[in-house]
């Protein structure tokens, strides 16, 4: 049986910052276990441009960003194992992988990152009608034949779901000569950035159907085509408004949810909005010494926020390993009304640092309030102009706020208009 | 002319109307709800640009395509030729993050980057 300070669960940009982090604190022996066969995660085929503008302060690329991490993971030696498939967690930290060269490997972690991120809802989560016909695919993995393995995967295309992949590949086929018919959105906005939706749609003259979506899907071995209908406030087809739309391709860009069997299978309590792991402010779960960052906690819009939690998680873990942890007194956070859910889920009120709550809207607001309250009595509250489900907010907790707490006590955000 | 212009300098989206003469000079820009809107305005309508990213075919690399972006945002009615430019390249494994995949594309002075590595095979 091998054994390692600190086991990560995936080598994206969640588990290479966590295990930098860890590292830089002084933590010597690290194993980063990465099922794909390269380092960095779903950046390899993000090769669009708009990462790091808060991390680096420079707009990258995707395979860019992940470069700046990779390069590090190999500087400070950090090992790891590509092509390595997790298969187990265990309560008592071991970790259960196997891979080709060295078959099956036990490892005995005494801290374990879960960075595994998030996978898209598939088609069949959607319940749509219709055949089996191939030409079915999520946004995602048509990017990757696009952009990894640079081939094309259809010539005419519907996209379902205007997120931002969505709304990137309709641009990245019409760059690469397929005509993009249009983007149905369901609700009756779209989540993805304003800048994508200007950038990726409106250049190219590619329509976005609001409040639309698919109800069937036609063809016999290659898609030929799909109906789309209007929906009503209650998100229901209108049947008279169904339409036919020629294509040999339907893309599903309808939303991410983080990959996270491992941690069920551990027992680790998870958050039914964020369907990630409830953790504290150094991303520790409710199992002592495993620790969850990224997208498999919950989905970020932004990597940069991805590369800052991972430090956090990175620091707890390496704390946990040299016996640093303060002793555990926590509150829980609670997002009510607009706000969502909030993450970190509980704060330890022993802890040494501020505290960022970070937290998402189920709306759109302009020129609102975040509050925060404790016992019914407000304790922070910020003007912000703008607020949307599509981008996570933060408020901070400072030190001092923390002294007048008492262990159990609720802190909720709420947003005032 | 008048032309409608979403600004996306930041979240906000402002929606901007851009007021141009005969010339095609920008008269005047409202909607815009601080001054780098009004920049953003009269940008898009005098010289409109667009950063590109896409792949570029490798020959005995690990990877068939590696990607790559403009240097700098490219006029944007020549995405389209510079596509062809780009698609009818092909460069030779290995290929480094940085190196210069095709130069001067379509005579605009902007080069096309790798910004990944793709190793020999």
């Amino acid at each position: 049986m091998l054994s390692y300070d600190i086991v990560v669960v995936g080598g994206g940009p969640a588990g290479l910052a966590a295990a930098i982090k860890a590292r830089e604190c002084g933590i010597e022996s690290i194993l980063i276990l990465e099922r794909a066969e390269f380092l960095g995660g779903i950046l390899g085929q993000c090769i669009h441009t708009g990462f790091g503008l808060q991390y680096f302060g420079e707009e990258l690329s995707g395979p860019e960003y992940a470069d700046r991490f990779i390069r590090q993971v190999e500087d400070l030696k950090i090992e790891y194992k590509l092509d390595t498939m997790v298969l187990q967690v265990t309560e008592d930290k071991k970790v259960y992988a196997v891979n080709k060269t060295d078959g099956l490997l036990e490892i005995q972690a005494k801290a374990v990152i879960l960075a595994m991120g998030c996978r898209e809802r598939p088609r069949g989560a959607l319940n749509i009608a219709g055949t089996r016909a191939s030409g079915v695919l999520s946004a995602g993995t048509a990017q990757k034949y696009v952009n990894i393995d640079g081939y094309m995967p259809g010539k005419k295309v519907v996209i379902l779901g205007s997120g931002d992949i969505g709304l990137i590949m309709a641009r990245r086929m019409t760059l690469e000569g397929a005509k993009v018919e249009c983007v149905c959105e369901l609700m009756p906005y779209s989540s993805g950035l304003t800048r994508n939706i200007v950038q990726c749609l409106n250049d190219f003259d590619i329509p976005l159907y609001l409040s639309c979506t698919v109800v069937d899907i036609h063809g016999k071995d290659r898609v030929s085509g799909v109906t789309i209908a209007n929906v009503d406030e209650n998100l229901k087809p209108i049947p008279e408004s169904e339409r036919f739309i020629e294509c040999d391709t339907l893309l599903l860009s309808v939303g991410l949810i983080p990959e996270n069997e491992l941690t069920s299978a551990v027992g680790i309590s998870i958050d039914r909005v964020t369907s990630g792991a409830v953790v504290d402010e150094y991303r520790e779960t409710d199992h002592e010494g495993i620790f969850a960052c990224g997208n498999v906690l919950h989905v970020h819009d932004l990597v940069d926020f991805v590369t800052q939690e991972s430090q956090i998680a990175g620091e707890g873990a390496a704390n946990y390993i040299k016996g640093k942890k303060e002793k555990a007194k926590y509150i829980s956070t609670k997002g009510v009304g607009a706000v969502r859910y909030i993450v970190p889920q509980k704060v330890n009120l022993n802890c040494s640092e501020d505290v960022k709550l970070f937290f998402r809207v189920g709306s759109t607001f302009t020129n609102a309030s975040v509050v925060v309250k404790h016992n019914d009595e407000t304790i922070i509250k910020r003007k912000r102009p703008r607020l949307t489900p599509g981008e996570m907010e933060d408020v901070t907790l400072k030190q001092d706020m923390l002294k007048n707490f008492k262990e159990n006590d609720v802190v909720e955000i709420t947003v005032e208009v | 002319m008048i032309r409608n212009i979403i600004c996306v300098t930041c979240p906000m989206g402002c929606s901007l109307v851009a007021e141009l003469n005969e010339q095609g000079e920008v008269i005047s820009v409202s909607g815009n709800t601080c001054k780098r809107g009004e920049t953003y305005a009269i940008n898009e309508c005098i010289n409109p640009v667009r950063s590109l990213t896409t792949t570029v075919r490798v020959e005995d690399g690990l990877y068939n395509v590696v990607p790559c972006k403009s240097a700098s945002p490219l006029p944007k009615e020549k995405i389209f030729d510079c596509m062809k430019v780009i698609n009818s390249t092909c460069s030779k494994a290995p290929v480094a993050i940085g190196d210069v995949l095709v130069a001067n594309v379509c005579e605009t002075g902007i080069d096309i980057v790798a910004t990944n590595h793709n190793p020999t095979k």
